[in-house]
């Protein structure tokens, strides 16, 4: 069965559907004439909105939650728990004015965003040497960089949170800073290796011959022809910062250091029974700049997860 | 003209010899390490350095603020007869097995579904893997509260339907508890086990389905013989990868549960982080973590094996 013939992975078909399959050339819908509509109706559309609303329900909840006034919340009897006709923005109010919300948010953005900055610097230099310097050892480089893209976070939090207290870098956003890159280095250096290797490098030759340094083919050349690349990792890098969890757990102590993940897990659980409303409400504003960030930019970001197994 | 032609031109250039900076410049393996050097110094400071860190504290006694001292295998010993250390690796064990089937199982099922032709395709694919893009504690929060034992949403309905008297206790009960993470698990992880497999699934030449159709074969026959076979490359790496960030997994237990009730959904990473931080035994806790590491090598052989596998299916030089 190994011969068959395969096609490339068409990334931006994956979420635009208008792959470029012979399909598309006569009939756009493919062999599906051959099912009934009932058939369809019971193999696909039902199954798949089942899905479709698992995968989505507890969003909606989070902002129903958000929205809804307390007694609402708690007396599941008197009113229907699946909608509110009064909606209040008591609990956004009072996540946004009377607690250390934009903080958190401030310093997951500007971890995030250090992190990110530094990880794509220091992979795309790297992905460039492994893939067109190619000086000695550089696959096996690249095969460690892959390994090291396996090692978990989670057997590396206890020694690196000594090694951090070492630095005296505890409970400051430098710990993460610095830290993240592990992370991220390994994924993006993948990610644009994969990149690098689809420009043909007979543009390399003719500046080489022109007299450009290496160093102006990178920034020139190679570059702008790599910005989908270079988009999508950092996209990728963004969210990952955004959804790191144990290290910030661990690095960070003090209450207004801390990003959203932790300090809506450690703050904001408290006894009190109303605590629901102004939890969801933080839950939906930490997720809220990753969903817009995605909006914009879903091809780059399928093209970048499937790009790290693609390789 | 004239007198432009008559200047004289300005003496060329002469060409040097070139200098050994000059041939240090052009050398690959020099340039090469110094193109190196940024991603080397994080990668060695902050991951080689503690990781083999990590293994040598596991042989220590450090607490948090005492340096410690050597004391062989005494962590692992301890652990070798801690009943709760066993049950973590008993509750990881069941809680990656469960939850990596189980997501493989919908994963593939949801790619082939949106592999169809229908209207709305790409707004679809595109909602589908929102799940994976929120910070797993916001959404582990959310399902902490869908799971609430008083207010949960899912016992009002069951009560409503009249299936149920009684709230049901979902995250204090120990078995409903251990249901409740590998759901959160699942509905987290389908969106990528999907979306990758959509990807491999597009690559498949719809004129194979073509042939098979003439040929008379079923839909199954079809997924038996067509898609699987020529999914296997891909899904040996997605489910590798799967498995490593749910045998690691963390932050959904710690947001839902942390580890109880009765330590019954305490995974290796919950119970090292609960001992090495929050305990100060770091000592310990580090052996914990290290006791990881041969499970991750297992992850990482088949993903290797995955991976050369997929390699000389498609021809060596594919770059």
């Amino acid at each position: 069965m190994t011969d068959l013939p395969t096609r490339s992975l068409d990334l931006k078909a994956v979420l635009s559907g208008s792959s470029p399959t012979a399909a598309k050339d006569d009939h756009s819908e493919g062999m599906s004439y051959l099912q009934s509509v009932p058939r369809r109706l019971v193999t696909l559309y039902l199954p798949l909105s089942i899905i479709v609303i698992i995968l989505l329900f507890p969003f909606y909840w989070m902002g129903l939650t958000a929205i809804k006034p307390d007694e609402q919340l708690l007396d599941l009897d008197k009113y229907n728990p699946f909608w509110t006709w009064n909606p209040t923005f008591k609990h956004i109010y009072k996540l946004l004015f009377e607690s250390y919300y934009p903080y958190w948010l401030w310093n997951t953005m500007y971890v995030a965003v250090c992190a990110t900055i530094l990880s794509i610097i220091a992979s795309v230099l790297a992905a460039y040497a492994i893939v067109r310097l190619r000086y000695k050892g550089a696959n096996l480089v690249g095969g460690l960089i892959f390994l090291a893209y396996l090692v978990p976070p989670s057997i590396l939090f206890i020694p690196l949170a000594t090694v951090v207290f070492q630095y005296g870098l505890f409970d400051s956003p430098m710990a993460l800073i610095l830290t993240y890159p592990t992370i991220l280095i390994p994924f993006s250096t993948w990610l644009l290796m994969g990149y690098f290797k689809t420009i043909p490098f007979e543009l390399e030759e003719c500046a080489l011959i022109d007299g450009a340094s290496r160093w102006q083919i990178l920034i020139k050349i190679v570059l702008p022809l790599a910005i989908p690349g270079l988009i999508s990792a950092f996209i990728f890098c963004f969210t990952l910062c955004w959804n790191e969890f144990i290290y910030a757990l661990t690095f960070l102590q003090s209450t207004h250091n801390k990003t959203v993940p932790v300090a809506i897990v450690n703050e904001f659980v408290d006894g009190d029974i109303y605590r629901w409303g102004s939890l969801m409400a933080g839950a939906l504003a930490g997720s809220l700049p990753l969903v817009i960030l995605y909006a914009f930019f879903v091809e780059h970001y399928v093209s970048a997860m499937t790009g790290a197994v693609k390789e | 003209m004239a007198e432009i032609a008559l200047t004289p031109r300005p003496p060329k250039t002469e060409i040097r010899e070139a200098s050994a900076w000059d041939q240090l410049k052009h050398n690959r393996n020099w340039l090469g390490f110094w193109f190196m050097v940024p991603a080397l110094v994080f990668l060695v400071f902050f991951l080689a350095y503690p990781l083999g860190l990590g293994i040598w504290l596991s042989f220590t006694d450090t607490r948090i603020g005492r340096v410690g001292q050597y004391v062989g295998t005494e962590n692992y010993e301890w652990l070798w007869d801690d009943a709760i250390f066993w049950l973590s690796v008993f509750n990881t064990l069941l809680y990656t097995f469960v939850a990596s089937a189980i997501k493989f199982g919908i994963g593939l099922y949801l790619a082939l579904l949106l592999n169809e032709n229908m209207p709305f395709k790409a707004m679809l694919r595109a909602l589908v893997l929102i799940p994976f893009i929120v910070p797993t504690v916001l959404s582990a929060l959310a399902f902490w509260w869908i799971f609430d034992s008083q207010f949960s949403i899912i016992s009002w309905s069951l009560k409503q339907m009249g299936l149920i008297t009684q709230n049901i206790n979902f995250l204090g009960d120990t078995t409903w508890a251990r249901i409740c993470v590998i759901f959160a698990n699942i509905w987290r992880g389908v969106p990528f086990v999907a979306i990758t497999l959509l990807a491999g699934l597009q690559t498949v030449q719809p004129s194979l389905y073509e042939a098979a159709t003439l040929d008379g074969a079923t839909r199954w026959q079809m997924f038996r013989h067509i898609t699987y076979p020529l999914l296997t490359p891909i899904i040996a790496v997605v489910m590798t990868f799967s498995v490593l960030f749910t045998f690691t997994d963390f932050q959904l237990i710690w947001a839902m549960t942390r580890g109880g009730p009765v330590n019954s959904t305490h995974l290796m990473a919950t119970l090292s982080y609960q001992r090495a931080i929050i305990g100060g035994q770091l000592g310990e806790g580090a052996a914990i973590s290290s006791a990881m590491i041969p499970f991750l090598l297992a992850a990482i052989m088949v993903s290797w094996f995955g991976l050369q596998r997929r390699k000389w299916q498609q021809g060596e030089n594919n770059d």
